[in-house]
């Protein structure tokens, strides 16, 4: 390992966005970590200090640092309500960045990253085969979320009650060559988004129904990889790379007005890190990636403010027998874009009756890896969205992430709640369905 | 020294997922609020109950460890950065609320309690815990008292101190003392609850307190008006208060402050008034409408350019939010901010505008100044980066005058942030030798081995 002056001297990238943190503390009031642990290393002010100690070349190794630095949801409301405005999750991400770079990745999570990752052919297959083989794993649980208990004790899997991965990829059932279909005004061009192409491809359906329904042509291209979050938030910058290429030259082939994403993580990564965190400056591919996300836009948002700004009336007085659905706002969403109107537009607009939980835009717990490598921390966060949302009496629970819809599914499994979890879109896309239009 | 078997015996107490030593941890425990340089303790304990802290005093008391108490770490003034050899206690367990009792109308909480989460639950009730200082949505109950923190209820409400109406704690020996009563009178033994009040954790450590609370008014009226000089602004508050009326709410805004202010918020503040006045008043609705008139007619005779009254809830809130969002506003224009209250009587608050305008032109260094302009406290908040040393020592010699023109002017160096270590050197300056002696008796007579949060209020660190 390299010595810890070298390490200071790499984090000094960051000393810029470093001393914009005053100390002041009010991020302890929104920290969904601090909440549960009151632990200072776990709040967004401590992990500063903590890096700001790395620069300083005060420790003598660099684990205790990153493994703190790891334990964070990445769920950005320590930012957004910061009153000296730090950039706290790009220094997070580009810390994780140096401090993997600095180590190196585990093999573990080489593997899946540089091979599976990067490679969206491979993952694509490996995903595929797992898909096939989860009924050896996991055995089908009766209840409204479709979710499965793992059935073989396995440590890594505890007792989440996983959802299972779609029977076919929603990849699979469009042409080889992609989606394609002319619209009267706007063109959309659709990044799906692993989640939704791998877990959640009625999500997809629904996107092109909807758009469809209102007249935006559309293009889905074939091949599209993951947005790269996930192997970002483990400081893989390098396989982030080389999945913002790939992904950046198959969307630069076809012609669009807007870039919009069914995942608030997708489009927050494309939005806010694919033009800041990428590394090369001087290629002009950065320049490329401002474009692309000046022109990226959560679908909600797309839908309800340049589709059909009369959705956003819809459903002013609601139906009091019509289906009682609570939203609850994907910090990728809310926090990072500040889109909260426009989804619960739409879930008025499917006619359903919405009623607001307590803390509708407190972070679920899911956090990514942090779910997986955190998951008492994580599933005691989630249940206080379970019992917020349990109660409201809705029987549906509506939500423009996918990661937060895996998250909650568990939940609300764990609490033996009957209660569906659905994308807003889906909903709008039923009720166009069910009154035929 | 915290020996390895000091450790052990606080894993016994606290359990060991409770005690931290890693050099990381310690870090993160090492700084405040304050712009001060950052101490590392040896180790940190977060107990869960009355009898882990005092068992942990104890163990201090027995092995000559400094002992710092930190609530949500929030102060201005370093009173939570700990000795090198020190032990620093984390109130984060101790959060409950142990009652709120409506017929009597107080309340016990626990130290670690948050302000805002008392605030709440309080209204909910339909009663009402008064002091609301801006950092009130983490500062804990603890901090508030230890520091006699204010807010912008001040004027009418007072500050924490007229809130406490008794108190627990363990002395440095770690013998537990009880004072005050939950009776609205007690005129029982010496007023320990008054003493211990804004002790910085110098004189016990809190365990439980026990607050007053009062019925919450049942209407508020707000307004803002606008000036084209400072001068009109200070004169109507003098005004206000001469004409025997004592608004909730009396807040001031300077030009650098509105500018900045509306820059980040685009809320449309006119970026050209040299001052705006916020004000509201509350209470019984009959006299909140005829004491609104009569602040309005006020402003208007001592020249305001504008004045904008608050017709429903939302324009309320959007008041507030303005001056709320002063010190993020300021904050985001340099990294380093030093958030100042030097406190005048409040008929020189033009006299203490003035000087600070002559101060930040002197010493060259931005100034924003916002504040309770009612009570006299102002915030002369300093923009400056203190990696820049020239500029720095500037900062810091322009602060010095600050609290020189200040008690020039019969005020105080600080209205609400404490002492802690930034002000110790300077409280000789105000308060006089004799003073400083008095409460250095007071504590080595309580404190025999100076293991209370050494350092602070009355200096000299063990280090
Ligand atoms: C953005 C911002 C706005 C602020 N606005 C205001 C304001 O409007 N008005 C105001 O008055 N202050 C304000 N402050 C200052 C600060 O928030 C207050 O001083 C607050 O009371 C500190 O509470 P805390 O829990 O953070 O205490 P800490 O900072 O943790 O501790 C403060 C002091 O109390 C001692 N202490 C804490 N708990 C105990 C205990 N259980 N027993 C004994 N001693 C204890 C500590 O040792 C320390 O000396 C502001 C600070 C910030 C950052
Ligand atoms: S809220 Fe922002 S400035 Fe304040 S401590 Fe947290 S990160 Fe730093
Ligand atoms: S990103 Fe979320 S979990 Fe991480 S420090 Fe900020 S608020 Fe806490």
């Amino acid at each position: 390992m390299a010595n810890m002056n070298e390490l200071a001297n790499l984090v000094k990238e960051l000393e810029e966005q470093l001393v914009t943190c005053i100390r002041c503390g009010m991020c302890q009031s929104v920290c969904p970590l601090f909440e549960q642990t009151r632990k200072e290393a776990d709040v967004a002010r401590g992990k500063l200090a903590l890096l700001t100690g790395l620069m300083d070349n005060i420790f003598s190794d660099p684990d205790g640092v990153n493994e703190r630095l790891n334990r964070c949801l990445l769920c950005g409301s320590c930012a957004a309500n910061c009153p000296s405005g730090v950039n706290v999750l790009e220094i997070f991400i580009k810390a994780r960045a140096i401090l993997a770079e600095y180590k190196g990745l585990s093999p573990a999570k080489q593997l899946i990253f540089k091979k599976m990752l990067a490679n969206p052919g491979t993952f694509d297959t490996l995903v595929a085969w797992a898909g096939k083989f989860q009924g050896l794993f996991a055995k089908p649980d009766d209840n409204a979320q479709g979710t499965s208990c793992a059935r073989l004790v396995s440590p890594l899997l505890a007792d989440r009650h996983f959802l299972p991965l779609a029977k076919t990829p929603f990849h699979k059932e469009i042409p080889k060559d992609g989606f394609r279909k002319k619209g009267k005004k706007l063109k959309a061009a659709i990044f799906t988004g692993c989640l939704i192409d791998k877990v959640f491809p009625n999500v997809a359906r629904s996107a092109i129904k909807v758009l469809d329904h209102h007249g935006v042509g559309m293009s889905i291209p074939a091949g599209q990889g993951c947005c790269g979050i996930p192997a970002l938030a483990s400081g893989d910058r390098e396989t982030f790379t080389r999945l913002v290429d790939h992904n950046l030259a198959l969307f630069r082939q076809e012609r669009f007005d807007v870039l919009v994403t069914a995942c608030a993580t997708c489009t927050s990564t494309i939005k806010k890190l694919w033009p800041s965190v990428y590394k090369d400056a001087s290629s002009g591919v950065k320049e490329q990636l401002t474009e692309l996300a000046g022109k990226t836009m959560d679908i909600n948002q797309f839908i309800v403010d340049n589709v059909a700004p009369e959705l956003s009336e819809a459903g002013a007085t609601p139906d009091q027998a019509a289906e009682v659905v609570t939203y609850h706002d994907p910090c990728h969403l809310k926090k990072s874009l500040g889109v909260s109107a426009q989804p619960r537009a739409l879930v008025r607009a499917a006619g359903c009756n919405l009623k607001e939980m307590s803390g509708s835009d407190k972070c679920c717990g899911m956090g990514g890896s942090f779910n997986v490598y955190h998951y008492d921390l994580s599933a005691s966060i989630g249940q206080i969205k379970q019992e917020n949302i349990a109660a409201t009496s809705a029987t549906t629970l509506a939500t423009g992430c996918p990661a937060c819809m895996m998250q909650i599914s568990d939940m609300l499994a764990k609490g033996k709640a009957n209660i569906r979890v659905r994308h807003p879109l889906e909903l709008y896309a039923e009720h166009l369905e069910n009154t035929n239009r | 020294m915290i020996t390895k078997a000091i450790v052990d015996r606080l894993k016994e107490i606290v359990g060991p997922e409770n005690v931290l030593t890693q050099r990381e941890d310690m870090l993160t425990y090492s700084y405040d609020a304050a712009v001060l340089d950052a101490k590392m303790p040896a180790a940190a304990v977060m107990p869960g109950n009355t009898e882990e802290i005092g068992d942990v005093v104890t163990v201090c008391h027995e092995n000559s460890i400094p002992l710092t108490v930190r609530g949500a770490g929030t102060n201005l003034s370093g009173g939570t950065i700990p000795e090198n050899t020190g032990l620093v206690m984390l109130t984060g367990r101790l959060n409950k609320i142990i009652e709120i009792n409506e017929a009597d109308m107080y309340a016990v909480v626990q130290p670690g309690v948050v302000t805002a989460t008392l605030a709440a639950a309080v209204e909910a009730k339909g009663l009402f815990y008064p002091p609301d200082p801006g950092s009130q949505a983490v500062s804990t109950l603890g901090g508030n008292v230890a520091e006699n923190a204010g807010g912008l209820r001040g004027l009418k409400y007072g500050v924490t101190k007229d809130y406490v109406m008794g108190l627990r704690f363990f002395d440095a020996r770690g013998n537990y003392v009880k004072t005050g009563s939950r009776t609205v009178k007690c005129a029982t033994g010496y007023n320990i609850t008054g003493l211990m009040v804004g002790s910085e954790g110098t004189l016990g450590v809190l365990d439980e307190i026990t607050l007053k609370l009062i019925p919450a008014p049942a209407a508020r009226h707000s307004l803002v008006a606008v000036y084209d000089t400072i001068d009109q602004a200070s004169e109507t508050v003098a005004a206000i208060i001469a004409a025997r009326i004592v608004p909730a709410t009396l807040e001031i805004l300077d030009n650098f402050t509105i500018r900045a202010v509306e820059d980040f918020s685009k809320a449309g503040l006119p970026v050209e008034a040299a001052a705006l006045l916020l004000i509201e008043v509350d209470g019984h609705p009959a006299v909140v409408k005829e004491e609104g008139e009569k602040v309005e007619a006020l402003c208007k005779k001592m020249g305001a350019a504008s004045i904008n009254v608050a017709q429903t809830d939302e324009e309320r809130d959007k008041i507030w939010a303005a001056r709320r969002s002063a010190l993020s506003a300021l904050a985001k224009l340099k990294p380093t901010l030093v958030l100042e209250d030097a406190t005048v009587p409040r008929s020189k608050i033009p006299d203490m505008v003035k000087s600070l305008q002559e101060i930040a032109e002197r010493y060259q260094i931005d100034i924003g100044t916002f504040g309770h302009a009612g009570d006299g406290n102002l915030h002369p908040t300093i923009l400056t980066d203190k990696r820049n040393t020239e500029e720095f020592h500037r900062v810091e010699a322009a602060i010095e005058e600050i609290f020189d023109r200040a008690l020039a002017l019969g005020g105080t160096l600080s209205g609400e942030h404490g002492t802690g270590i930034a002000k110790a050197p300077f409280l000789e300056k105000e308060a006089g030798y004799s003073s400083i002696l008095f409460s250095r008796q007071l504590r080595a007579a309580l404190d025999p081995k100076n293991i209370l949060n050494p350092g602070k209020i009355t200096g000299v660190s063990t280090d």
